[in-house]
């Protein structure tokens, strides 16, 4: 039923560089909404018991607005002010602009369609081949330039998005009919993919095994079977996939 | 105009009326008919969703062929039940309910008015929202069936999906009759009030409803203009919304291209947002009311809570790219917006704290109205606390698009909306029939539909840490969704439930409408004008004669005074 | 009874009548309206990768100019109806007003030479993306000012039927509200599309 044991009630496994930061914050935003919750709640049911309905007991008749009950809104305010700046943009400017350096990561172009994922490898010589949208049909779904020596080696995996461990990987993705998302739980990373937008995205895998892609943005009739997986395998591992993808396709 | 007519016929007293009782009515026997029929969708989803591919059992057989076929929903008709859910929730239930209703029948009697500024005009809004209404409706039936992009209607999918096109012509109607309504609502507000009826002697449920209209006069033209652009992208072949290069279906897309699919994200949530407010806003007045003549003391910090009022209301135009966190819109972007949707969350931390502390010192009456106000606090408490993560963007990134999402606005507008107008309509009752529902079976109601609320939208919050996205046909397709998987059943049973505890409230009400006990004007001991007329408002004129006000709205156990209330229209 | 009275006369907390207020609410929400439209245009002028802008040539500036002008002539005979009427003149009130509803006709018609000429040049409404906005915001402008004709035309014929004099003449004002309004757009169109 759940072969990689990733998930359960709750949060599933973390697998990347980054994971573990965001974990920290859901911890922490939950153990802070929790606090609140039981604050306002205690003080809720007290008020109740405390000031139900008595014979010949009025209600306190007054207007005033005591500088005290302010307090609540301002520490809202002040630890809102302390997330944002303190962790909120230090860890977002580190998942969104952060990009690794092309030399030292892996790159991988992923082009989504209704319903599945065209991952698009540069294969050994590590140069793209050119893409154009009108040559694409069934065939050649990702619409490469046959006439450009660097599409020759160039490696498509359907669904599929081998990984290596312990390096960066590079994500750029367009995609060719409607708004797509892609979106790895373990990884804890999720990005829109939107037509007519090269949108890149990286992230770090960790661990080594098998992780989900599920597609998060409603994409028509077959968004629910939008699926695909992350493979991540050891250096080696990978290093041979890419041998042998290389030969089938050639 | 010849207000005290009385040979108007039945049409033009029940029909065509331009009274503002009688339109409110009309709004609130449509907006239950299409909350009713909103939730009947979710619960055929609901089935879909717990036990996924199964026939449905017994309704299966009665589905038109568009929706299930042999019982067995297809992922088509769910995306309809979902896109259509949503909008008819919003749009044709809960705002109806809140401003239609509630605002168009009491907004005029707690100012102290005989009808709204445009009574004609009323009657044509309501009318307007009628035909959208039945479009939306009737959108089922036509050939492509209802819309299934969702209710944000997200482009380029609902440019190439049957059954957009009516859907954006449905909501151009609601969208004028919104617009206007709330023009209506304005003037009626800021020009009728009774001499001596003050700004800040203004009750808090005025005060809602007057930063609700401004907040549809200004958002709702741009999505007019959204859908208007929509509109030609799929019949007069523009591009507005369409890149160049479109493949669908292995085809190029014969559009000349250069438009851009996030220019409708960003108009649509700019109206999205402050609709958000203009469901919760209305259902906050109802709370400040209730709350105020339950404890029987004057509300915490009046002032304070009209003020995040209009706070909220200039925020909300200011919060919208939230949403679109994980768009691929620019970074920069995004820390302007979580800093915006972080400064929103401290006037409704500021409304709370104010109805929380008006419990302090009070005479607490646990009256049926007063069980649903009091509710409304904890529960928009989950509702709003839960919105934290979800405008934080690192834990956004996570989040997004999934159940928490679902489960966040759901605690917000229905745990959160939904009660506070349940509990508006017990309380405003009595001065709408003039007898009082039966308080047994309300509270049959109340803990029956408090307790189903929370087994649907308590779960979702787990399913969606667990990373279930949203908008899935059949969850147990991915595996990462198979281990939350039977908290589906439960929810769909809770849905259930839900249903079920609506038959006494359904029953009560239209039995209180006929058999009820009789009631006073005053019954809640009220100190607003709306409870200075007689039960009901004389038609046409409300008030015996025009009421003056001499003081705040909620002076309640002024020491001193004989009767724990003063009215404000006593001298 | 006073106190009914004050609820049932024209007089209200404000002082500002309810009509007059309603329609520049109502004004507010047509702002709002072109707002969302210009915006997109600006927005995908500015940023979009495919934005052709037709020459100058084909897009007829000396017509368009033209028809600007009549535009804010229509505006003026507007307040010259109004100040008419306000001073008790009737005749001048159904004078100008003639002469506005002529020059909201004259507006449509030189419009309605404009747009099959610039189907003949290729600029439709699905030709590129500053055809569509062209059409679009044009075209809806166009329907205000048929709106905008309709209003007037109403008022003429209750002016004819002497139905406002210099103290009741709120409805005169407001249509011209709406004019003006009408006009004011077309000011922010005219060179967004002609001349920028």
């Amino acid at each position: 039923m759940n072969p990689s044991g990733h998930y359960g009630w709750g949060l599933p496994a973390a697998a990347s560089s980054y994971a573990h930061r965001i974990d920290g914050s859901l911890n922490l935003l939950h153990g802070v909404m929790l606090l609140i919750f039981f604050l306002w709640g205690i003080y809720l049911v007290w008020c109740l018991i405390r000031y139900r309905r008595k014979e010949g007991v009025a209600a306190v008749y007054s207007h005033d607005t005591p500088f005290s009950s302010y307090i609540p809104d301002v520490v809202m305010l002040l630890f809102e002010v302390w997330l944002i700046f303190m962790i909120g943009i230090p860890i977002w400017a580190h998942i969104r602009e952060d990009l690794p350096k092309p030399g030292k990561s892996i790159q991988v172009r992923l082009v989504a369609e209704q319903f599945s994922w065209l991952f698009h490898y540069p294969g050994p010589d590590g140069k793209f081949g050119k893409a154009n949208s009108a040559l694409m049909h069934s065939n050649n779904p990702l619409g490469l330039d046959e006439n450009d020596p660097d599409s020759k080696d160039d490696i498509l995996s359907v669904n599929e998005l081998y990984l290596p461990l312990g390096q960066p990987v590079l994500l750029e993705m367009s995609s060719k009919d409607v708004v797509h998302s892609f979106f790895v739980p373990e990884f804890r990373t999720k990005q829109d993919i939107v037509p007519g937008m090269k949108i890149p995205m990286w992230f770090e895998p960790t661990a080594t095994g098998k992780f989900e892609i599920g597609c998060a943005q409603l994409c028509g009739t077959g968004h629910y079977r939008m699926r695909g997986d992350v493979i991540v395998q050891s250096p080696q591992e990978f290093e041979e996939w890419i041998q042998k993808q290389t030969k089938k396709g050639s | 105009m010849e207000p005290n007519n009385h040979s108007e016929n039945f049409a033009q007293k029940w029909v065509f009326s331009k009274d503002h009782k009688v339109i409110g009515l009309q709004y609130m026997f449509t907006s239950f008919s299409f909350l009713l029929f909103g939730f009947s969708l979710v619960l055929l989803m609901r089935w879909q969703l717990a036990y996924p591919g199964n026939p449905i059992p017994w309704i299966g057989s009665f589905l038109p062929k568009s929706i299930a076929v042999g019982g067995i929903m297809h992922p088509a008709a769910y995306n309809s039940l979902g896109a259509m859910h949503g909008t008819i929730m919003i749009f044709l239930g809960i705002v109806p309910l809140g401003v239609g209703a509630f605002g168009n029948y009491f907004l005029p009697l707690q100012i102290g008015a005989r009808d709204m500024a445009f009574p004609t005009l009323n009657m044509f809004s309501y009318w307007v929202y009628f035909l959208g209404g039945l479009l939306m409706f009737f959108s089922f039936f036509l050939p492509g069936g209802a819309a299934q992009s969702g209710w944000t209607s997200y482009v380029p999918l609902s440019i190439i999906s049957p059954g957009q096109t009516v859907w954006l012509i449905a909501m151009t109607f609601l969208i004028t009759s919104s617009l206007l309504g709330s023009i209506n609502f304005i003037v009626t507000t800021v020009n009728l009030r009774a001499p001596g009826l003050t700004w800040s002697r203004l009750p808090l449920f005025v005060w809602a409803q007057f930063i609700t209209a401004l907040l549809l006069l200004f958002a709702f033209p741009v999505l007019q203009a959204g859908a208007v652009l929509q509109l030609l992208d799929r019949i007069a072949g523009t591009s507005f919304y369409i890149p160049t290069g479109l493949i669908v279906g292995g085809a190029p897309l014969d559009r000349s291209g250069g438009g851009s699919a996030l220019l409708w994200q960003h108009l649509f949530w700019f109206l999205a947002h402050p609709e958000v407010y203009v469901l919760l806003l209305p259902a906050m007045g109802i709370v400040s009311e209730i709350l105020a003549n339950g404890t029987r003391k004057p509300i915490f910090g009046y002032k304070e809570i009209a003020g995040s009022f209009c706070f909220i209301g200039i925020l909300s135009f200011m919060v919208w790219a939230h949403h679109m966190f994980v768009s691929g819109m620019k970074t920069s972007l995004s820390y302007l917006f979580m800093t915006t949707t972080m400064i929103i969350s401290v006037p409704s931390v500021a409304i709370l704290t104010c109805f929380l502390l008006s419990l302090k010192g009070a005479s607490i009456r646990f009256t049926l109205p007063m069980l649903f106000a009091l509710t409304f606090l904890p529960m928009f408490g989950i509702g709003g606390l839960t919105g934290l993560p979800l405008g934080f963007t690192p834990t956004d990134v996570y989040l997004h698009d999934t159940y928490y999402v679902i489960g966040h606005f759901h605690y917000v507008v229905v745990t959160g909306s939904m009660i506070a107008l349940m509990g508006g309509i017990y309380y405003w009752f009595p001065k709408m029939f003039g007898r009082k529902m039966n308080e047994f079976w309300g509270k049959v109601h109340f803990w029956g539909t408090i307790l189903t609320m929370n087994g649907i939208f308590f779960p979702m919050f787990i399913q969606g840490l667990s990373g279930v996205q949203r908008r899935l046909y059949d969850p147990t397709v991915q595996s990462h969704n198979l281990a939350v998987q039977p908290t589906n059943v439960f929810m769909s049973y809770c849905a259930l439930g839900l249903l079920i505890f609506q038959i006494p409230f359904i029953v009560n009400f239209f039995r209180s409408i006929f058999k009820g006990e009789k009631t006073e004007e005053n019954p809640w001991h009220a100190t607003t004008l709306e409870w200075a007329c007689p039960s009901p408002p004389l038609p046409h004129k409300n008030f015996e004669s025009a009421p003056t006000v001499y003081r705040g709205p909620y002076e309640y156990s002024v020491p001193g005074h004989s009767t724990d209330y003063i009215p404000q229209n006593v001298p | 009874m006073t106190e009914t009275e004050h609820a049932l006369s024209n007089e209200t907390v404000t002082g500002i009548p309810n009509g007059k207020l309603g329609i520049w609410v109502f004004l507010a929400s047509e702002v709002m309206l072109f707002g969302g439209f210009i915006s997109s245009y600006v927005v995908l002028r500015t940023g979009s990768d495919f934005f052709p802008i037709p020459a100058r040539e084909l897009l007829g500036v000396p017509l368009a100019t033209l028809n600007t002008f009549v535009l804010i002539t229509s505006s003026v005979t507007m307040v010259l109806a109004l100040d008419a009427i306000q001073k008790g003149n009737r005749k001048g009130l159904i004078q100008f007003l003639t002469w506005t509803i002529f020059l909201g006709f004259c507006f449509l018609a030189i419009k309605s030479y404009e747009y099959p000429h610039k189907w003949s040049e290729g600029i439709t409404i699905s030709s590129s993306l500053f055809g569509s906005f062209y059409f679009t915001l044009t075209g809806l402008h166009g329907l205000h000012v048929i709106g905008g004709i309709a209003f007037n035309l109403y008022i003429l014929i209750q002016a004819i039927k002497g139905r406002y004099s210099a103290d009741h003449c709120d409805r005169v004002e407001y249509a011209g509200l709406y004019w003006h309004f009408v006009d004011l757009v077309w000011v922010i169109l005219f060179p967004i599309f002609y001349l920028l």
